[in-house]
């Protein structure tokens, strides 16, 4: 499955990378699937599950906390993962 | 409903004018601007310089989809005449303006209600990121514990 991956603010620059197009294994069903199969790439990427407070959103919708466990990817999705947001 | 995410500067007096004209039902227009304080850089030590300014980062595509979500919000619970919301983004030196929200409805309550209720939820729901610049670098601004509080307030049993 096709997804396309955004990072942003400080993890963007922990990670130096703003985005990425991935091809997940079949495993990877849900947004917490991926954050884990994020980190097992291992070093900077490990902030993905150690990181406190990282939030994430789904097809350009925020996910409530505890959200990411039923919310479900799909083909060509969009998934962002951030720290908690500072606007205003 | 009108929402702007934009580098330029706005004018406040036009844009609150504009809430109301044409519409003689407006009684009422309630209107907030957010500026670039100048504060002391907390993470350096104590007494030292304010930051030289701050770069606002966002999601373009998702920003101004969460902004019109939390207007949209607001209109479903309030009744209101118009809304406008303006964040800028980019490089913003201490005393610019950052964001304007202005509500306009028949009676002040549902104005004042409304204008606050936006600026509660686009703190905690928009996406846009800020980074001061310190003498030592850098810093990203960290979320705070009490703009999840004055969310938090607003929230429905339902």
């Amino acid at each position: 499955m096709k997804l396309e991956l955004r990072y942003f603010a400080g993890l963007r620059e922990a990670l130096d990378c703003a985005g990425e197009s991935v091809d997940v294994p079949a495993s990877v069903a849900t947004v917490a699937d991926l954050r884990q199969w994020l980190s097992a790439r291992g070093g900077v990427w490990e902030a993905l599950t150690t990181q406190k407070n990282l939030r994430s959103a789904l097809d350009r919708t925020m996910l409530v906390l505890h959200a990411e466990a039923q919310s479900t990817l799909h083909e060509g999705a969009e998934v962002a993962f951030f720290p908690p947001v500072t606007g205003g | 409903m009108s929402v702007s995410v934009q580098s330029e500067d706005f004018d406040v007096g036009a844009e609150t004018v504009a809430l109301s004209t044409g519409r003689n039902e407006v009684g009422a227009v309630a209107t907030f601007v957010g500026l670039v304080r100048a504060d002391k850089c907390s993470q350096v030590g104590a007494g030292t310089t304010a930051i030289a300014a701050m770069t606002l980062e966002h999601y373009p595509g998702m920003t101004e989809k969460a902004l019109t979500e939390i207007v949209t919000e607001a209109e479903n619970r309030w009744p209101l005449q118009g809304v406008r919301v303006i964040h800028r983004i980019g490089r913003l030196q201490p005393g610019e303006r950052i964001v304007f929200v202005g509500v306009a409805s028949a009676h002040r309550g549902a104005a004042f209600a409304a204008c606050e209720f936006i600026m509660d939820y686009l703190k905690t729901r928009a996406p846009f990121w800020k980074k001061e610049e310190t003498p030592i670098g850098g810093q990203w601004v960290d979320a705070r514990e009490s703009d999840d509080q004055a969310a938090a307030r607003w929230a429905r049993d339902s």
